[in-house]
């Protein structure tokens, strides 16, 4: 396991990164980006098993990560770089014409890391099912993680899938959902309150782990714990709770930095609350 | 007719009895359902393979997402349910997990068209055809008897990439040869003829055919192709036979909107524009009746193909 210290920095060049990428192009999702940063950080520098410099689609023998909520595309974008999946100056791409970084991720320009596209709500989960499948019928006892977003829980078929990896024992599936709380028209609970719903993937077979998704040792407990949970019949759902914005006071506390960017000043004050810590590119 | 009839087959039991026998030659064929099990004729196969087939209930827009996620690691994933189930339902997840994401997964849709009969409007999907050319990347395949599905089912099997393969309910001609190959991309040309191209998919085949006994009756000697794959079109096999023949009839159990004769009409008025007149649904939806009711009602009979070829003779 990498040590605590060392992925929180690793975090913060993540955040620096997510921050520059859409000032510089001033287009793209800030907010849900900082807010899962540790997240990302905990699942592909010390969870997941992967090769990042020989990126191959199918995956055999490595754990398979899908995003679904691809409007949070800066972080990941910023997450394979720094693994080392592309080179770390292609982030100066991000959003601009003719880059393999779209503004919600897609496998159309080959962008190793990505293995399907993402941005319509709802999709990732059955993706991410299938894939499961996939190697359950292989015997590849690697595992295939996907995060969805709090509001797309108000996609149907977000609901179809939760029935039926949870009736069909899916266990080598870990879900999680980056609840937030915010949605592009206000607050989740204003525009389409999700209920209880921990007690709802419960009903539908899943087990559910609450965690604080901005506390790198609880994030880092969170998953250790979920895979000991792998093959046990059931599969699994990390109720992720995090701060839209968490890394820069400003972009905290409120939906308003879900899809906008920072003008220089506000880049300049973002980036002063940030430690440059892996170099940035 | 040079054509005989073999026996009366439905197409899906080609898809079924194609699967089947895919499955048996490649383990990497997978398949999913979404509750229409016996309709689609994949019973044969779940009970071969159970642990090679996922039943996902009534639940498609899952099932089209969890064949996108089927294919990596390698499988095949042969989707079934109704065409109007396995389009119009679930034209997002195709389009961005499916098509975008440049996914082998296999689409295969029966009860297709205003065939499917007693069931009414709400299931007899006229427009899925456009909407599945419209894909970038999409591959279209619209056969026309069992024996050919059956072809269909294996040429799609080994080809790389989204595929959809459109079929339907009622039991037609099989007259197709059992052991002629499927080429994807390929018109066939079934009847050599100079006065009249009549370019037909599916089900109006077989009543091309008809069609083309009933002119050379009245020394019209009609020119009748087979397009199975509608999406890429043959281009070159079609200017070939309409440089001969000047004139065009289409016909199809689909809207003229964004169907076969919206294809060929798009590429010759390109290429070599010439009189064409469209048997198809003519912008309506369909209603309860038999399919051989509906097919008269709606104008797609041999009959109405007929018609369609003196008509555009008289523009020549």
């Amino acid at each position: 396991m990498a040590e605590i210290g060392n992925l929180k920095k690793i975090a913060s060049q993540v955040r620096r990164d997510i921050v520059r990428m859409v000032h510089k192009r001033q287009s793209g999702h800030p907010g849900g980006s900082l807010g899962c940063a540790d997240f990302f950080t905990a699942l592909y520098f010390d969870q997941m098993h992967l090769d990042a410099s020989d990126f191959d689609m199918n995956g055999i023998d490595e754990d398979l990560f899908f995003l679904s909520n691809g409007h949070i595309s800066p972080v990941f974008y910023s997450i394979l770089a720094r693994k080392g999946y592309f080179p770390v100056e292609e982030l100066n791409t991000f959003r601009a014409i003719n880059s393999r970084l779209q503004g919600h991720p897609t496998t159309h320009d080959n962008l190793p890391g990505i293995r399907v596209a993402s941005g319509s709500l709802g999709q990732g989960l059955s993706v991410a099912i299938g894939a499961a499948l996939s190697k359950k019928l292989r015997n590849d006892n690697k595992l295939v993680y996907v995060l969805m977003g709090d509001g797309e829980q108000q996609e149907g078929q977000i609901w179809e899938a939760a029935l039926y990896a949870g009736s069909r024992k899916v266990d080598n599936l870990i879900a999680t959902i980056d609840y937030n709380g915010q949605q592009i028209d206000g607050a989740v609970d204003d525009v389409m309150p999700l209920g209880d719903l921990a007690a709802k993937y419960r009903a539908f077979g899943w087990e559910v782990i609450e965690f604080d998704g901005n506390d790198m040792q609880a994030v880092v407990n969170t998953l250790e714990l979920a895979k000991t949970n792998v093959g046990k019949g059931k599969p699994q759902l990390l109720l992720m709770k995090t701060e839209m914005g968490m890394g820069v006071d400003f972009m905290m506390g409120s939906h308003n930095w879900h899809g906008i960017a920072p003008n220089d000043e506000q880049l300049e004050k973002a980036l002063s609350q940030l430690e440059e810590t892996l170099g940035d590119y | 007719m040079k054509y005989t009839i073999q026996n009366h087959k439905d197409t899906r039991s080609g898809f079924g009895d194609g699967l089947l026998e895919i499955a048996k030659e490649n383990e990497n064929i997978v398949g999913l359902c979404a509750d229409l099990t016996g309709s689609l004729k994949m019973n044969a196969f779940a009970d071969a393979f159970p642990e090679r087939f996922f039943q996902t209930g009534i639940s498609e827009a899952n099932m089209i997402g969890m064949a996108a996620g089927l294919t990596i690691g390698g499988l095949i994933p042969f989707t079934g349910t109704f065409a109007n189930f396995s389009t119009g339902r679930v034209y997002d997840q195709i389009r961005q997990s499916v098509a975008y994401s440049n996914k082998n997964v296999k689409i295969c849709a029966s009860h297709a068209g205003i065939t499917l009969g007693e069931d009414g409007a709400t299931h007899q999907i006229l427009e899925d055809v456009g909407m599945m050319r419209m894909l970038p990347g999409m591959t279209v395949i619209v056969p026309c008897d069992y024996n050919q599905t059956k072809a269909a089912v294996k040429a799609i099997a080994a080809h790389q990439g989204p595929v959809y393969l459109r079929f339907g309910r009622p039991k037609v001609p099989n007259f197709t040869s059992v052991d002629a190959p499927f080429e994807i991309g390929k018109a066939i040309k079934l009847i050599e003829g100079a006065d009249v191209s009549i370019i037909a998919t599916g089900h109006l085949v077989w009543k091309a055919l008809e069609a083309a006994e009933a002119l050379a009756k009245e020394n019209i000697h009609a020119e009748v192709i087979n397009i199975a794959t509608i999406k890429p079109l043959d281009e070159e096999a079609l200017i070939q036979s309409v440089r001969k023949t000047k004139c065009v009839v289409t016909a199809e159990e689909h809207q003229a909107n964004g169907g076969l004769g919206d294809a060929v009409a798009q590429m010759l008025a390109q290429k070599m524009p010439l009189p064409l007149e469209m048997v198809a649904i003519k912008d309506v939806f369909g209603e309860s009746g038999t399919a051989e009711e509906l097919m008269k009602k709606y104008g797609l009979d041999t009959t109405d193909i007929v018609k369609a070829a003196k008509n555009v003779l008289k523009r020549k």
